[in-house]
């Protein structure tokens, strides 16, 4: 070449460069694949603190009712979060934690108390004062028998859902 | 090595004799070793000993006079790292006994409080220095603020500090819950939930069934659906690994920004506010400085050695160092005075049948449990959401130069930040007295959908109030810096009465009393 085609070619080089130079595509290509990996391996990573088996015991259990239990009070058996009513011939549960934050709320003679933020609930669970989001849910009642019902935390019924004896 | 060789051996015309002398001479020759450039003496030696010492050699070699002056930083940031310093040594030895494991936890903390010989008191200096760390980090942010030290090129740093904040808070979190007390239970329990709380806006749309924001961060978060051993292994992982670990990468990249900003922000007039140095303070350079790398242009601009004479600078040793010694000290003595005057609290076992009534978290949480109790979500995710991002973006907003490094520098200054203090207190304890006095909407109209109280709520009308007055200022004084300084005070304020109403007026089920003594027995 002579120099003067050489100068040509360096300013006809600068006005139509090449589209990318290939060092420079293998090296983006280079990055580019490790943050793709290292964000897939990110998300692949966080997928094992979120549990696919919880610890969580069952939320299902029997229950007697005592016999001596007076219409409109809260029976609530050890270590359950529900209360359980029995009204004439007719027994319904409705779940004592807080829709709020999660604490459990005290049955009383007007309905339930939250000791947390003051949420107060009317006896079928409703809200009457405080943060609480949204009533108390009822919770699944089975009779089985006597005095002998299955309750299940986990399953939500209708507000105003019994069974009858 | 300047003096470092020493003396050859001259006596001892036996092996036996030099080695003698050698043995006789082996701690001196270990102190020299151990200083590779010597005592320092001179001005050489003296940033030799700074730069030549690999824990040292983030502090900067000489420093400006400004950045010394205890009203400049009031030492609040190296407080921070003294607290995190103690925190780290008390907490290790917690280890040697402490069992994350659900009733045996309580337990090991049980026996580290009355058994252990000195647990109680390590327990105690880990407990309230974590509190003080708190404290000390919300000061620290405060200064930074009022003296608009985060303005360019320093807006990085601020947001780095914003990391480090979170990180701080999420680090008493954690560690509330490992003594697994009532307390702790209860509290995390509340934490837990208001994770889950955005299930308040799904819920209320109806799209919680396909969009389970707040369920999948409780679960991540619990690794159960309540507080148990998976939430408790967990939030032990957090506190003792993760977070400090972040903790220890943020503190690096901010301290490193701080020397590669060109130190702390001053006033451009500062040379000529300080005056001459004092007599015995040590003079300018004089010896040439070993290393040039800022005239070398490797570094950019504004580092204190570019356009400007070191005139106003003495060297870090001895200067900035005692001073970081005497803050360091300060703040050992106040986690030892407190560990020795107040016990850390330790109720009966975590009992997931009965709520401690009331539950209360950590003292610097009760601001966001106030506004919790009006709505879970406002209060728990949305306002601090909207106060991060608000925090974080003040230097991007204030690109004004007036009053960079002096307190209460900027448009408005001191008569505006006192009219703020009245007008935040006023509104937030007018806000606070309402809801008191007459409840609010629910008990009005027990029917009001959620999401009309999940929007408009006593922490969301208060939010609304002060974003206000900081707009009315901001137009006032035709600064955007006036309205950061009216917002950011307003801020304060709330912050601070918030607080004191949840720790001190608040009792069980979290009714306003004006004394403990009035609470019902229970
Ligand atoms: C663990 C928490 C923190 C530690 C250990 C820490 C440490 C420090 C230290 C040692 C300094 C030197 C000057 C001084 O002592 O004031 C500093 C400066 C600074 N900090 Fe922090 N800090 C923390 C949190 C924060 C927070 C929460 C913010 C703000 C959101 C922040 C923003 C800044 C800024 C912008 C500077 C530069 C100030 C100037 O140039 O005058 N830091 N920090
Ligand atoms: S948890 Fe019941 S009111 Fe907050």
């Amino acid at each position: 070449m002579t120099v003067e085609a050489r100068k040509i070619e360096a300013a006809r080089s600068r006005l139509e460069p090449e589209a990318m130079a290939r060092r420079d595509f293998l090296g983006l290509t280079a990055w580019w694949s490790a943050a793709v990996a290292l964000l897939f391996g990110f998300l692949g990573a966080m997928r094992l603190p979120k549990a696919a088996v919880l610890p969580s015991p069952s939320r299902k259990f029997k229950v007697a009712l005592p016999p001596s239990l007076a219409a409109g009070q809260a029976y609530v058996p050890t270590g359950r979060s529900v209360a359980l009513y029995k009204e004439g011939s007719q027994v319904y549960a409705i779940s004592t934690i807080c829709t709020h934050l999660g604490c459990v709320v005290k049955a009383t003679d007007s309905g339930f108390d939250c000791p947390c933020h003051g949420s107060k609930f009317g006896r079928d669970g409703s809200v009457l004062k405080g943060p609480a989001p949204k009533g108390l849910p009822w919770r699944e009642v089975k009779h089985l028998g006597g005095d002998n019902f299955l309750v299940d935390e986990g399953k939500t019924v209708a507000t105003g859902t019994t069974v009858s004896v | 090595m300047n003096g470092v060789a020493g003396k050859q051996p001259t006596g001892g015309a036996t092996a036996l004799g030099r080695f003698m002398e050698n043995l006789q001479a082996v701690p001196r020759r270990f102190a020299e070793t151990m200083f590779r450039t010597g005592k320092p003496q001179s001005d050489r030696t003296r940033s030799t000993f700074v730069f030549g010492n690999v824990f040292l050699h983030l502090h900067p070699v000489r420093i400006h006079r400004w950045s010394l002056r205890w009203s400049t930083t009031w030492g609040l940031g190296i407080a921070a790292v003294s607290c995190f310093f103690v925190l780290v040594v008390t907490g290790v030895l917690l280890m040697f006994y402490y069992k994350p494991y659900p009733d045996v936890a309580y337990l090991s903390i049980k026996d580290i409080h009355f058994v252990v010989p000195t647990g109680r008191f390590i327990r105690n200096i880990h407990r309230w220095s974590g509190n003080l760390m708190v404290v000390v980090v919300l000061l620290h942010m405060a200064r930074v603020f009022y003296t608009a030290a985060y303005r360019s090129p320093r807006e990085f740093n601020w947001v780095m500090g914003m990391g480090l904040l979170v990180t701080t808070l999420g680090l008493s979190f954690t560690g509330y819950l490992l003594p697994w007390d009532q307390l702790a239970y209860w509290a995390i329990t509340i934490g837990a939930n208001i994770a889950q709380s955005p299930r308040e806006v799904t819920d209320a749309l109806g799209i919680t069934e396909w969009f389970d924001v707040g369920g999948l961060q409780k679960l991540i978060l619990l690794g159960s659906e309540e507080v148990g051993e998976e939430a408790l292994i967990r939030f032990y992982l957090f506190h003792v690994m993760i977070l400090p670990l972040i903790l220890i990468a943020l503190m690096t990249v901010h301290f490193w920004r701080i020397r590669k900003d060109g130190g702390l922000a001053r006033p451009a007039d500062a040379d000529s506010r300080l005056g001459p140095p004092a007599a015995g303070v040590y003079p300018v350079f004089t010896e040439a400085p070993q290393k040039t790398y800022s005239l070398a242009a490797i570094v950019k601009g504004r580092t204190p050695a570019v356009g400007s004479g070191p005139e106003q600078t003495v060297p870090s040793m001895p200067h900035l160092m005692f001073g970081e010694a005497a803050v360091f000290m300060l703040t050992i003595v106040l986690s030892v005075v407190f560990a020795i005057l107040i016990d850390a609290p330790l109720k009966e076992v975590a009992n997931p049948a009965v709520p401690e009534n009331p539950a209360k978290a950590p003292w610097y949480f009760l601001g966001l449990q106030e506004l919790v109790s009006h709505s879970a979500f406002m209060g728990g995710i949305g306002i601090p959401m909207i106060v991060l991002i608000g925090l974080g973006l003040i230097p991007y907003l204030d690109r004004e130069i007036a009053g960079t490094g002096v307190w209460f520098g900027g448009p408005g200054g001191r008569p505006l930040v006192v009219r703020s203090t009245v007008f935040g207190l006023a509104a937030v304890l007018a806000v606070e007295a309402f809801v008191i006095r007459f409840g609010w909407i629910r008990q009005w109209w027990p029917g009001v959908p959620q999401m009309v109280i999940t929007l408009l709520n006593p922490g969301t009308v208060l939010t609304v109030f002060y974003a206000a007055y900081s707009v009315w200022s901001l137009k006032k004084y035709d600064s955007t810096r006036a309205g950061a300084l009216a917002l950011f005070t307003c801020f304060i304020c709330g912050f601070v009465v918030l607080t004191v109403i949840g720790t001190y007026f608040r009792g069980p089920n979290w009714d306003f009393y004006w004394w403990p003594s009035q609470w019902p027995g229970h």
